[in-house]
């Protein structure tokens, strides 16, 4: 219970990008909502800001070549120069990682919904599960790219849905079967079925361990997908397209693909914290002392 | 009268082999309609175990068990009775109505009905005006009041309570005690009630069965012959005093 807590509070209370949603009304801020929400978002400002310049200053200080180290100010302008170029590739890739994501997140939820029903499969299941997870998947993208053809945005896919679905699918089991035993009682003692005590303590119950996990896969899922794009494919995906120009030693562009990578990977991980604030409005981390 | 719990030479074993525990043993408990009887002892006695096999959370290994003169699991299924637990075991992403109307949604009560119960029943115990509050926003008293309130939704004959006060500090658990018994009165329920505060069991109940572990069971019963209306007066009347050392000496003699 505690550890859990823990668990939970501690993913929430790292997770700088979830001070987005303030309590700022709709339609026109008061100056009170702007102070509150520059009282929650100025040190981060403040530090990544301090970061460039800094970064920006250091590299003119020393002198550092643009083949070690581009200034911010050469990547941004390659970013704009380059900019149909890398978003279609950002595009291109982050179609994989949602595919891939969307797979591996099914997959895991069917599985899960098994294992919390069935001890014997869970018994069998979730030991192999947890030792694959363990081992580096992103290893497996030769073979997918064997499999399921080099060209074909399904081999990236597979990489991503085989990385996606083990934390996915390990947490969602465990927030399933860890309900609290008094809560299990109260549901035999209203003489509820399975089926209902599934669908009334046990999903609800499963909800914060399954966004947990879900947060973490949506940054896994681009991560994958540009690791696959590695092992070669088309040309016109972020990983291929950042081979390409370092190896062409246009660094300020291998750059600026990573700043779309960073970009898509961030408004992935918004888009799901927003789907969580709606689907569990009464969640711990979301209460204000209000 | 009608005979609400009716148990005859009632055992409990758990595990099997040479790590068998006899929890229970040659429990006779009958309880008629309108009782108030609270079950006491020390940790380990068993009372939650046998409110467990009342409840039919729990199997008995012997004797016999009828609930409204049927088998405890007929009675769970027909919801002859609610339960409170010691925790007051809401859930979190439910409001204060959701709650008191989940055992009715089970049920499949239809909407409005469910409502109107649910309001009837946050009437009953004072929480009206926090039927849209979430569990998280009451205090711990305020919280079992709702389970109470759950627990009394689909109008059982019969009310379970597993230590629901024992969370609670003095003085929330006394103006708790006061209003079970209006409940009790108003309702006209049958109630179990596990406790191991003497004054509590003295104070609620009608009868106090008292409890001895190793192994479990039912060493003494009392009659609580207080007048039925109780208040702040019954605390300080001497025959209050009488009765909870009563009970002391013979949870102390159980001991030796």
């Amino acid at each position: 219970m505690t550890e859990r807590d823990d668990i939970i509070r501690e993913s929430h209370e790292t997770d700088v990008l979830s001070a987005f949603e303030g309590d700022v009304p709709v339609g026109g801020r008061t100056p009170a909502a702007i102070r509150e929400f520059g009282g929650k978002y100025l040190p981060a400002l403040f530090s990544f800001l301090v970061v460039i310049l800094l970064w920006e200053g250091l590299t003119r200080l020393f002198g550092i070549e643009t083949f070690v180290l581009p200034k911010p100010s050469e990547i941004i302008s390659s970013f704009v120069e380059t900019w149909d170029v890398v978003w279609g590739a950002g595009f291109k890739t982050l179609s994989e990682a949602l595919g891939g994501f969307v797979i591996g997140v099914s997959a895991a939820l069917l599985t899960s919904f098994a294992a919390a029903r069935w001890v014997r499969f869970r018994e069998g299941m979730l030991p192999v599960a947890i030792a694959a997870n363990a081992t580096p998947i992103v290893a497996l993208a030769p073979i997918f790219n064997n499999w399921f053809s080099i060209t074909s945005p399904i081999s990236k896919m597979a990489v991503v849905a085989v990385v996606v679905y083990f934390p996915v699918m390990i947490n969602t089991t465990r927030g399933l079967l860890e309900v609290d035993q008094a809560e299990l009682e109260l549901m035999r003692s209203v003489a509820a079925t399975p089926a209902e005590t599934m669908r009334r303590v046990r999903m609800p119950h499963a909800l914060p361990f399954f966004f947990a996990s879900v947060k973490v896969a949506s940054a896994l899922s681009l991560i994958a997908a540009i690791v696959a794009e590695y092992f070669g494919g088309p040309q016109d995906v972020l990983g291929q397209y950042i081979i390409n120009r370092a190896n062409l030693f246009q660094f300020p562009d291998a750059w600026a693909a990573i700043l779309v990578a960073s970009i898509l990977g961030v408004a992935f991980y918004l888009v799901i914290l927003a789907a969580e604030r709606l689907v569990m409005p009464w969640h711990v981390s979301f209460r204000t002392s209000k | 009268m009608k005979m609400v719990v009716d148990a005859r030479g009632l055992g409990k074993v758990f595990g099997s082999g040479a790590e068998a525990v006899q929890a229970l043993t040659n429990i006779d408990l009958r309880m008629e309609t309108g009782d108030f009887i609270s079950l006491i002892g020390p940790s380990g006695c068993g009372k939650s175990t046998l409110l467990r096999l009342v409840a039919d959370l729990l199997e008995p290994t012997s004797g016999e068990l009828l609930i409204n003169a049927k088998s405890p699991s007929r009675a769970r299924l027909d919801r002859d009775y609610g339960m409170v637990f010691q925790s007051a075991t809401l859930l979190d992403w439910r409001t204060v109505r959701k709650n008191v109307e989940l055992p009715l949604e089970i049920m499949d009560v239809a909407k409005e009905e469910r409502s109107r119960r649910a309001s009837e029943m946050l009437d009953l115990v004072q929480l009206e005006l926090f039927a849209d509050h979430y569990p998280w926003q009451l205090s711990g008293g305020m919280q079992q009041r709702v389970a109470i309130a759950r627990a009394l939704a689909f109008q059982p004959s019969l009310l379970l309570m597993d230590e629901p006060f024992g969370a609670l500090d003095e003085m929330s658990r006394e103006l708790m005690q006061q209003e079970v018994l209006r409940l009790w009165g108003e309702t006209g329920i049958s109630v179990v009630f596990v406790t191991h505060s003497i004054p509590e069991a003295v104070f609620l109940s009608t009868r106090v069965l008292v409890m001895t572990p190793r192994p479990g069971r039912i060493k003494t019963e009392i009659a609580i012959d207080l007048p039925t209306e109780r208040d702040l007066s019954t605390r300080e009347s001497p025959r209050y005093f009488e009765l909870i050392t009563e009970v002391r000496e013979a949870l102390r003699s159980g001991e030796s």
